[in-house]
């Protein structure tokens, strides 16, 4: 035993060792207080309020003026507040698939790469800290505009909501908008995190920037049209004669390739928890006899856990891309050799 | 190893693809000393300190500074080690005060002692005027003294200066190379000063290591350089004609 008691031995103090500088919470802490002061301080983030601005406004605007339309005459339907968020053609839904990914490469495009250029970074690699607080902190602090930013946006619509529908959110519905929120701060951080690696992986500020907006403008016409065209393309349904299998394999490949964006995921993720009456995010076609049947029968909201339930595996997809993602960034930069220019 | 021995690398090398940074470097620098690290850009000088600082992984060979291996325990050694890199960089739109308090907090120093602190740093480099001043409007000179008041903060036992005169004006050079000098005198700080201006470094080195394509061809007191014949290649030179040929094409 007096043998292997040595190894035992040294082994826990490198344990200790490892642990006593394994977590660097400080570090992380100056570099997160240090970028979020950044974002709230920069000219950019004023620019970026004004989107916010403009979103809330317009998306208020509209919901009101189709939620007028609708509910026109009608006795007053069940949550009715969610509505606020998800009808209209330009509701904040919508605004947050196509536009808030702007926010998140705003938020980094250039955060590695200015550090490098200006010299900042060498003297931060420096310093007595790991290396990933670096990283670590600039991500969260942006997580944590996003927040900010979104929360402040529903608040916002929220406060117009009440004073002009005059309808008050039950307990369900705040439920509902704090997964909401919740939901969209993950998206528009999988956007920051493309932003974050574009600009680990290029050096020049212009480059990184313009194959971040790239990669948004990508998805966003492809998110438009792709769906119906590839569809279209691989396994046409024509309006006559088409057999159910066609027209099944039609709406499979659809959905597939609306699944591939990020927009597709997220606006897939969001969609029953913003609407209860929803109760699948498949399309008619693809749906199995009990749930038409179910669609068809009832005509009650689903259980705030059941709305969870459906959108689920989309919710998982998003977090997962959104790591994958930082992953990526976060391997690169340790890898990363940095010098002064 | 000796207990007076700070920097000390043992055939360290580092290689990008075939191409041979550093080439079976092997140093030793004492407590106390300010050690000139000479040679022509592209020598192979910045990646050293990257090694020593544990910023880059060494191909092969051992680095020991204060007993530490860099790349083991990185945090160790940058507690430290104050580095002053070629080209200093600063965040353009917070003032001296700002950025010297940013790297303050990265290094656990609490407010209270870092204000002091900070206020002593930005007197010595003779800042204390332009300490509320946003550093974008900041002279090169001005920039690079204010680099050395940021390694100060730390109280480092080692300073590793990466061409600290680089892009000064002669008077700029003078004071730069007076204020390391008193530094180090005042201080004890072991300085490593990374140059290829073997004129103003060589003044207030103790010892200078001189360094071509990777390889040190030379370590000792300037004096004793003079006299040799150094072997660079396969070829002998006297230090002035390395001076010559080397060191003035840039």
């Amino acid at each position: 035993m007096g043998r292997f008691s040595i190894p035992t031995k040294t082994l826990g103090k490198n344990l200790h060792e490892l642990f006593s500088e394994g977590i660097d919470t400080h570090g992380l802490l100056v570099v997160f207080k240090k970028e979020l002061a950044d974002h709230f301080s920069s000219y950019r983030f004023v620019i970026l309020f004004a989107l916010i601005a403009m979103v809330s406004l317009i998306s208020t605007y509209m919901t009101g003026v189709s939620l007028r339309e609708e509910l026109e005459g009608i006795a007053k339907p069940k949550l009715v507040f969610l509505m606020l968020f998800t009808r209209g053609s330009l509701s904040l839904d919508w605004f947050v698939a196509f536009l808030f990914p702007l926010i998140g490469i705003v938020l980094g495009f250039d955060s590695i790469n200015r550090e490098i250029g200006t010299g900042t970074m060498s003297k931060l690699v420096s310093q007595p800290i790991f290396r990933d607080s670096i990283i670590n902190g600039k991500f969260l602090a942006g997580i944590t505009t996003i927040a900010i930013m979104l929360v402040s946006i529903v608040l916002v619509i929220s406060g117009i909501g009440l004073r002009v529908l005059g309808v008050v959110p039950g307990i369900e519905e705040v439920w509902r908008i704090i997964i909401y929120l919740i939901i969209s701060t993950i998206y528009v951080s999988f956007w920051l995190g493309i932003a974050l690696l574009s600009s680990i992986v290029f050096r020049s500020i212009a480059t990184s920037a313009l194959a971040s907006i790239a990669i948004w403008v990508f998805f966003f016409f492809f998110t438009l049209i792709g769906p119906a065209t590839l569809a279209n393309a691989v396994a046409p349904v024509s309006q006559a004669g088409s057999d159910s299998e066609a027209v099944i394999r039609h709406a499979q490949i659809q959905e597939g390739v609306r699944l591939s964006s990020p927009m597709g995921l997220y606006s897939d993720a969001t969609a029953t928890v913003m609407n209860p009456m929803q109760k699948t995010t498949k399309s008619l076609v693809m749906m199995g006899p009990m749930e038409r049947m179910l669609s068809s029968r009832f005509q009650n909201p689903l259980p705030i856990g059941q709305s969870i339930l459906v959108v689920w595996p989309y919710i998982v997809s998003l977090i997962a891309i959104t790591l994958v993602c930082f992953g990526f960034s976060y391997a690169v930069f340790m890898r990363q050799e940095i010098r002064s220019v | 190893m000796d207990a007076q021995t700070v920097i000390e690398t043992r055939e360290l090398s580092k290689y990008y693809g075939q191409q041979a940074a550093v080439d079976s470097l092997t140093l030793q620098v004492q407590e106390g000393e300010i050690f000139g690290f000479l040679g022509p850009n592209g020598a192979g000088k910045t990646t050293t300190i990257l090694m020593l600082l544990g910023l880059t992984e060494p191909s092969k060979g051992e680095v020991r500074v204060c007993g530490f291996n860099p790349s083991r325990e990185p945090l160790k050694v940058k507690r430290l080690v104050g580095y002053l890199p070629e080209n200093v960089g600063f965040y353009r739109d917070m003032n001296a005060r700002e950025n010297l308090q940013y790297v303050a907090r990265l290094n656990k120093i609490p407010d209270q002692i870092s204000s002091d602190k900070i206020d002593e740093a930005i007197e010595t480099v003779g800042l204390s005027e332009d300490a509320e001043r946003k550093v974008g409007t900041f002279s090169r000179g001005m920039t690079q003294r204010l680099g050395i008041s940021e390694v100060l903060i730390k109280d480092p036992k080692i300073c590793f200066l990466d061409e600290p005169t680089l892009g000064l004006d002669p008077d700029g050079a003078i004071r730069m190379i007076e204020l390391i000098q008193s530094l180090s005198h005042d201080r004890k700080i072991t300085m490593l000063i990374s140059s290829h201006n073997l004129d103003q470094v060589q003044k207030i080195s103790h010892r200078v290591g001189i360094m071509i394509k990777g390889k040190l061809v030379a370590v000792g007191p300037m004096e004793d350089l003079a006299k040799e014949k150094l072997g660079v290649g396969k070829e002998k030179y006297t230090l002035e004609q390395i001076y010559m040929k080397y060191f003035h094409e840039v």
